[in-house]
């Protein structure tokens, strides 16, 4: 049986986006502060920290769930994917990533890694999605900018192009 | 691509981002156009840096905030030792200490004064508000210190409600002010009274605009450092202006305003005006740092922003028309009483001046009666709340030109249509002093209205309806100011004081474009980021001018006070960044640009007027081939000085600087032009009630709009679609609830209600374009419309499918069951639930009471012993650790209370009096601890009978803090479990049993519960 | 908002985890899928000097059918469950109310016995164990024991399960609701606590089983002919709705809540018998 307590910190490793990082938490520190704070993964995002707005979504094993839900120490061994595991160049962004910048489906971004976190997920699993299903999906979501119009846009066109339908021509060729 | 006029042409109306789509016309400009975001990139690979991403100066500490429970109290004494030596807190600051390191932050009103600190000082005044800070080596350990701080308070009575905070028995928030109504002024422009006179109609409405608030993703972030070396503070945060608060914070600090240096970083998550609001915090964290020699880290976490960052005032407003036979209004007549909560932060009361100027909107009503009055009450202070005064304004004038059709039986439109403004008469001033730049309101609702729009609300309706389904149709016209004149609050003070404190006006715009060696550009501006694309704007505008591309120009909008331009404008704020800054960087990038072209001329042996820009490069107009790379050009600035034009200095940094001469002081009649850009948007909407769930369903919702020149189409979209959401949310969803004790009631999302995708509605945009006048750029503000129209517009739907005069916003499926089904019919025989008697106990806030009776093995004298001996109630009482008699009637005990899962330790305080002995006694007390505080009372009586003894008892229970925002329902329900269970026991006790060990015998039939935790989807273990 | 401070167990196997909740009793809580828990945890509204994680026990984390009873284990998540390929044909009513658990994202995490052990009487799955007359296994050091939804179910957030107890498993018959059932609630966003659910089956003996969720403090059930006539139906309804008791909270009435058990009752009871025949 493992022990730990909120004293004494112990060594957490992960698998993060496919490579081994290692931080230290105590037995209540929350999956969103070891990322961000142990090791320097800022991508994800901390909205309410009670599992309602959706902006800490990450993958554990996989599966799209809350950060904020999860303590470090639960984590540990396992594969935990984040934003910045999905590219890491601009000019190679996903399938998924294009779509949103496409259909200006963000704004201050805030809530953007954890609705790609999710879709990443979700998507991979459920390739030809109703236009309901996705909302649904988006509805764990909070975005207070976009309005989820340009969203649900992005998110139609991700799962027709994921599938292999040809992709969507830019609204602009000014695409920067 | 020399010439900015041509380089734009747009379709005048587009109801498809495809329509506006550019082609790849290299020579065309690239203002106008959807260019995409250049904001994208980093923000989907996870590489924003927003505030709390940034890396901490060393040795950075991070603060927690101790909160009050309680809306309205004296700070009797703060305790804050066993939080002082939990390992890992550094220090505790108390209002005591700020007081004695700081000064009040400055208001608007000079008179009465409203001092506020940055924790509270003797008194609290709101639940939620910060009253000392723990700083501690993590966030996790300051929350515990936090715990530890122990506070007395001494609670004084609550008003809650704005329309009683006049009242003279009311009790005053601000002992000094001696009211809580703080401002009282009455306009008059025309000739009101004689057109009510005359008029052969004259309607009125009553309207309420609750509080709510837009809550960004983002919470606030304030990391400060003070330097011991030059005194000076140094600090980090997510503010989004006006910069007019950033003396208001120096001051407070005692330090001249160059030494609080304020940087804001390059993204942050969402404000709509809320991010106004981390002031206080920054000075806060300011003098945490200099007490602490270390910086401090304060993340404010969603409970507290829900608590205490701030929301939208509650407006109250009568407003009457006089009307003509046809539906012409000749004057109108509007009392404002707008609640702004416990404090008056700067810039407040700006939503009750903000539109003052536009107050008739979009009619042309030249005879005006304003009554403004400001009051406060024990809740959170409001402030910035995207469409800051315009929802509130548009509700009663839209709800009463609806009403003016119903009552005089004319057409909803075309009641709208015969008070608009003439398209002919821009730029038209208003009754109250508004210079409204350009404008075809005509136009636009014709066109919003053509290819059968109209025809299809109506026949949708008159369908639904011949199938008796509850349907309506709603209309709102409004006008949308851009770019707010700094002088318009100035309006609130009587003229001979503004004429004792010099003109307040203008808003003045900054932006610097730069040049480096390499002839690469880059962009800084006076804007705080949140989200709208501001960086990808300006590049499109400085690369029209400089024959660039977008991409390859830089835009950095971190602000730094100590190194950038600003103005007290600076900031992100009232539709600011189209008509203000859009155009100072326009400004700017002229200036480069004539400074180049002079140079260019010289160098390429031609006239400067002969000198054009394009494809990176800069060439004779009259002979292409003559020319050179832009890099070039701005390359021999750096490198030869001395080729560099007598008359211009030698260096390629310019600052364009935009103050446009049309935002004059309030003059001497009152009358104040209180934005520089004046947009129309016209709402129209279908609208069913599902007659079982009575939710409000969208069925068709179109929105037109005139922003002038549409800046980057795409970017417009997406604020109006943001808008629209927010709008919707304000008409069916968010509202900050308090109860009459002034606790909190929406302390987390479960309870706030922020829509989610499900819930948004398909809308249609519509645009056309008049552009301002006003600005080089013609471009109007067009964030905020929809905030403005879409609430009325849905309420005058569900006042036409209802046929109701009143609209209760937000239109809860509540407030419409209750509505719709009227009086509900008595319980059938036999079916009736036991209605709790009357109690005696007065019952406010939670509104938690009860009684309730049981009948003990035991006499009367036994009983008595058991409630009076200390003993006997630690066994009596449950969870009870320990008692401790302080007088023979008055106990303290630590106790552990909850439901299910939930408990809280607590402490009590409990006084025994009205003793009659072995009869009748009173109990009164207190709870205290983190989880909140509860205030309760009750009376027991004691009856002899044959076989023992009728105890029966009332009581009333008060709850706040932290529990009741989360579900006051939890504690509701506690305390119901709570006192059966010590009545239960008295009676085992005084029978001689021993109690039972376990507290979840609870009776099932108790009502009451903690939405929260049901909110939390029925979780897991 | 982070979590007060606590020890961390996490048990290899369920003689540990018994173990451990007999030595800790009251002060140790068991952390499945955490949904509820955590946020508890993280506005500090719980404060355990113990969290004993079994999510990843994988002798807990089986769907099996046995003697005409699905059993679904403590770490099985709701998403696991809605993903078992036999769940409409063996749990249709749970299939239709499933979807309505929280988001996607939640039910990847949350568990279906999570849920009931939390015992919010809104959530749909209390509501199915108490429709459809499931059962409970507790386990602790002294054995096990397994409780009838009735006598599991004893209030708002409270079970009958005892400190030093942990669920196992739930048991739903398998097949009911086969003969025909509804569900629907109506809450104010999608996904959020329901103010009112109901879900309706038939039975093979020919009677109708109606359960109400949101109103009491734990789902109620009552049963009628399926052919009661609707005066009957309207009679039953009516003072089902005025028992149920019902409160006001922020964002509905009491009556607001009997209004809505008023209209879905008989729409569903309409439904199940227009799938019944």
């Amino acid at each position: 049986m493992r022990g730990v307590t909120s004293e004494d910190p112990v060594p957490v490793t992960i698998e993060l986006n496919g490579r081994r990082r290692s931080g230290r938490a105590t037995a209540r520190t929350l999956l969103t502060d070891f990322l961000r704070s142990e090791l320097g993964a800022t991508g994800t995002h901390v909205g309410c920290e009670h599992g309602v707005c959706g902006a800490c979504t990450v993958r554990i094993d996989g599966v799209a769930q809350r950060g904020c839900l999860t303590l470090a120490i639960q984590a540990d061994g396992r594969k935990v994917d984040t934003v910045e595991g999905l590219s890491d160049r601009k000019d190679a962004l996903t399938v998924l990533q294009q779509a949103l910048h496409r259909n200006h489906a963000l704004q201050c971004g805030y809530c953007t890694p954890g609705i790609l976190m999710s879709f990443s997920d979700f998507l991979a699993h459920n390739p030809n999605p109703d236009e309901q299903e996705i909302r649904e999906v988006l509805g764990g979501h909070i975005c207070r900018c976009t309005g989820y119009a340009g969203l649900m846009k992005a998110l139609i066109e991700a799962a027709s192009e994921m599938r292999g339908e040809p992709p969507q021509i830019s609204d602009s060729e000014l695409a920067t | 691509m020399s010439d900015l006029g041509s380089s734009a042409e747009l379709h005048d109306k587009r109801t498809a981002l495809d329509d506006s789509a550019p082609t790849s016309n290299e020579s065309a400009g690239y203002l106008g156009r959807s260019v995409q975001r250049r904001e994208d990139a980093a923000l989907l690979m996870g590489a924003g840096r927003y505030a709390d991403d940034m890396a901490r100066p060393a040795g950075t500490l991070h603060a927690a905030i101790v909160r009050s429970p309680v809306a309205h109290a004296i700070i009797k004494s703060i305790d804050a030792s066993r939080a002082l030596d939990l390992p890992g807190v550094h220090a505790v600051l108390t209002g005591e200490d700020i007081k004695e390191i700081s000064d009040p932050f400055l208001t608007v009103l000079k008179e009465p004064k409203l001092h506020q600190w940055s924790l509270a000082v003797d008194c609290v005044r709101f639940s939620g508000e910060a009253v000392a800070l723990v700083v501690a080596d993590d966030r996790y350990i300051a929350e515990d210190g936090a715990d530890l701080v122990d506070v007395e308070y001494d609670q004084l009575p609550v008003v809650t409600d704005p329309l009683k905070a006049a009242n003279v028995d009311a009790p005053v928030l601000h002992p000094e002010a001696e009211t809580n109504e703080v401002s009282v002024r009455e306009f008059s422009y025309g000739e009101p009274d004689e057109a009510f006179a005359k008029a052969a109609h004259s309607v009125s409405i009553d309207v309420e605009y609750p509080r709510n608030s837009f809550t960004p993703m983002e919470c606030f972030v304030v990391v400060a450092d003070y330097n011991r070396g030059d005194e000076s503070f140094d600090v980090l945060a997510n503010f989004q202006g006006p910069y007019s608060v950033h003396p208001v914070m120096a001051k407070s600090l005692r330090v001249p305003g160059s030494k609080l240096r304020l940087r804001v970083p390059a993204d942050s998550g969402g404000s709509f005006g809320i991010k106004l609001s981390v002031f206080p915090y920054i000075v806060l964290m300011a003098l945490a740092s200099r007490q602490c020699g270390r910086p401090v880290s304060w993340v404010e976490d969603r409970l507290e922003h829900l608590q205490s960052a701030n929301s939208c005032p509650h407006r109250f407003t009568k407003v009457e028309a006089a009307v003509e036979e046809d539906g012409r209004v000749t004057a109108l007549r509007l009392e404002n009483l707008e609640d702004y909560g416990a404090y008056l932060r700067a810039p407040m009361p700006g939503p009750l001046y903000r539109m003052h100027g536009a107050t008739t909107g979009a009619y042309d009503i030249r005879n005006l009666a304003i009554t403004n009055r400001v009051v406060l009450t024990n809740r959170m202070p409001a402030a910035l709340v995207r469409g800051f005064g315009g929802p509130q304004l548009y509700l009663a004038l839209e709800r009463l030109m609806q009403r003016i059709a119903v009552e005089l039986d004319l057409d909803p439109l075309d009641v709208i249509r015969k008070n608009l403004i003439p398209a002919g008469a821009f730029p038209y001033r208003t009754a109250a002093g508004a210079l409204y730049d350009s404008g075809d309101y005509q136009r636009a609702i014709e066109e919003a209205m053509a290819d059968g729009h109209l025809e299809d609300l109506r026949k949708r309706r008159d369908v639904a309806r011949k199938e008796g389904r509850i349907y309506g149709i709603g209309f709102a016209a409004v006008v949308e100011p851009g770019m707010s004149n700094m002088g318009y609050l100035s309006t609130i003070v009587p003229k001979e004081m503004r004429e004792r404190q010099g003109p307040k006006n203008g808003a003045v715009s900054m932006a610097t474009v730069n040049v480096d060696a390499v002839g690469t550009v880059s962009v800084t501006a006076d804007v705080t980021v949140q989200g709208q694309g501001h960086a990808t704007v300006l590049s499109q505008i400085v690369a029209d001018q400089l024959g660039l591309h977008p991409d390859t120009i830089n835009v950095n909008l971190e602000l730094d006070t100590q190194k950038d331009p600003w103005s007290i404008a600076a900031g992100t704020y009232s539709c600011r960044f189209s008509p203000g800054t859009a155009v100072a960087a326009h400004l700017g990038a002229q200036k480069i640009r004539r400074k180049v072209g002079r140079l260019a001329a010289r160098l390429l042996n031609t006239l400067p007027e002969d000198i054009d820009f394009g494809d990176g490069r800069v060439f004779s107009k009259t002979n292409p081939d003559n020319g050179m790379p832009f890099e070039r050009v701005a390359g021999t600035v750096h490198w030869s000085p001395v080729l560099v034009p007598e008359e211009d200095e030698p260096s390629l940094s310019e600052t364009g600087v935009w103050s446009p001469q049309e935002l004059e002081p309030p003059n001497s009649k009152d009358e104040i032009n209180t934005s520089l850009t004046y947009g129309f948007v016209f709402d129209a909407c279908g609208i069913e009630i599902d007659p079982v769930s009575m939710q409000v369903r969208i069925d068709r919702y179109i929105s037109m709009h005139d922003a002038g020149k549409l800046l980057n189409p795409l970017l417009a979209e997406g604020q109006l679609h943001g808008a629209f959401v927010q709008g919707l949310a304000s008409a069916l969803y968010e509202e900050i609830v308090y109860d009459d004790n002034g606790a909190l009631q929406t302390g987390t999302f479960a309870e706030y209600l922020v829509p989610t995708a499900c819930e948004v509605p398909e809308i249609e945009f519509m645009h056309i374009e008049t552009p301002s006048p006003f600005t080089p750029l013609g471009a109007k503000g067009l964030a905020e419309g929809n905030c403005m129209s879409t609430p009325v517009c849905i309420a005058n739907a569900v006042a036409d499918a209802l046929s109701v005069k009143d609209v209760q916003l937000p239109i809860t499926p509540e407030w419409l069951n209750a509505t719709i089904e009227g009086e509900e019919p008595a319980p059938p025989e036999g079916s009736e639930q036991p209605q709790p008697k009357e109690s005696e106990e007065p019952v406010s806030g939670s509104g938690i009471s009860g009684d309730g009776s049981v009948l003990v093995k035991a006499d009367p004298a036994a009983i008595w012993r058991s409630l009076l001996d200390p003993q006997s109630l630690k066994k009596i009482i449950p969870g009870c650790h320990s008692v401790e008699a302080v007088t023979p009637e008055h106990f303290k005990a630590e106790v552990s209370l909850g439901v299910g899962p939930i408990k809280g330790r607590f402490t009590a305080d409990v006084k025994l009096s009205d003793l009659d002995s072995e009869r009748s006694a009173r109990l009164s007390g207190t709870l205290s601890g983190p989880l909140g505080k509860a205030n309760g009372s009750g009376r027991v009586n004691l009856t002899p009978q044959d076989d023992g003894t009728l105890i029966s008892y009332t009581y009333a229970v008060d709850v706040a803090g932290k529990v009741a925002s989360v579900g006051g329902r939890m504690i509701k329900r506690a305390a119901q479990v709570v006192i059966s269970q010590f009545f239960e026991r008295l009676s085992r006790i005084a029978a001689g049993d021993t109690p039972k060990a376990t507290e979840g015998n609870t009776d099932s039939k108790s009502k009451g519960f903690m939405a929260f935790l049901r909110r939390l989807f029925g979780g897991a273990q | 908002m982070k979590p007060a401070p606590f020890t961390y167990m996490r048990p290899e196997n369920l003689d540990e985890t018994v173990a451990t909740l007999s030595q800790h009793g009251a002060d140790a809580r068991l952390l499945a899928g955490g949904q509820s828990l955590m946020a508890m945890l993280n506005l500090r509204l719980v404060e355990p000097s113990v969290i004993v994680d079994i999510s990843r026990m994988p002798e807990l984390n089986a769907i099996k059918l046995r003697n005409g009873m699905i059993e679904i284990g403590a770490s099985v998540t709701q998403s696991e469950l809605l993903a078992w390929p036999e769940l409409e044909a063996q749990a249709p009513f749970i299939a239709k109310a499933l979807p309505w658990v929280g988001h996607f994202q939640t039910r990847n995490r949350g568990t279906v016995c999570g849920s009931l052990a939390h015992a919010d009487p809104s959530s749909e799955l209390p509501l199915a164990l108490a429709l459809l007359e499931g059962e409970v296994v507790l386990r602790s050091t002294s054995g096990t024991r397994v409780l009838k939804a009735q006598d599991f179910q004893s209030g708002m957030l409270q079970t009958a399960r005892a400190d030093d107890e942990i669920i196992t498993a739930v048991r739903f018959p398998a097949g009911a609701g086969a003969r025909g059932r509804a569900f629907r609630e109506v809450a104010r966003r999608h996904g959020d606590f329901a103010i009112v659910a109901v879900g309706v089956i038939a039975r093979d003996d020919g009677t109708l089983r109606i359960g109400i969720g949101g109103v009491a403090d734990t789902p109620q059930c009552i049963e009628m002919n399926a052919d009661a006539g609707p005066d009957e139906v309207k009679d039953r309804i009516e003072h089902l709705a005025w028992q149920l008791g019902g409160f006001d909270d922020i964002h509905a009435s009491a009556r607001f809540r009997r209004d809505l058990v008023r209209r879905l009752t008989p729409a569903l009871i309409k439904e199940v018998r227009a799938c019944a025949v």
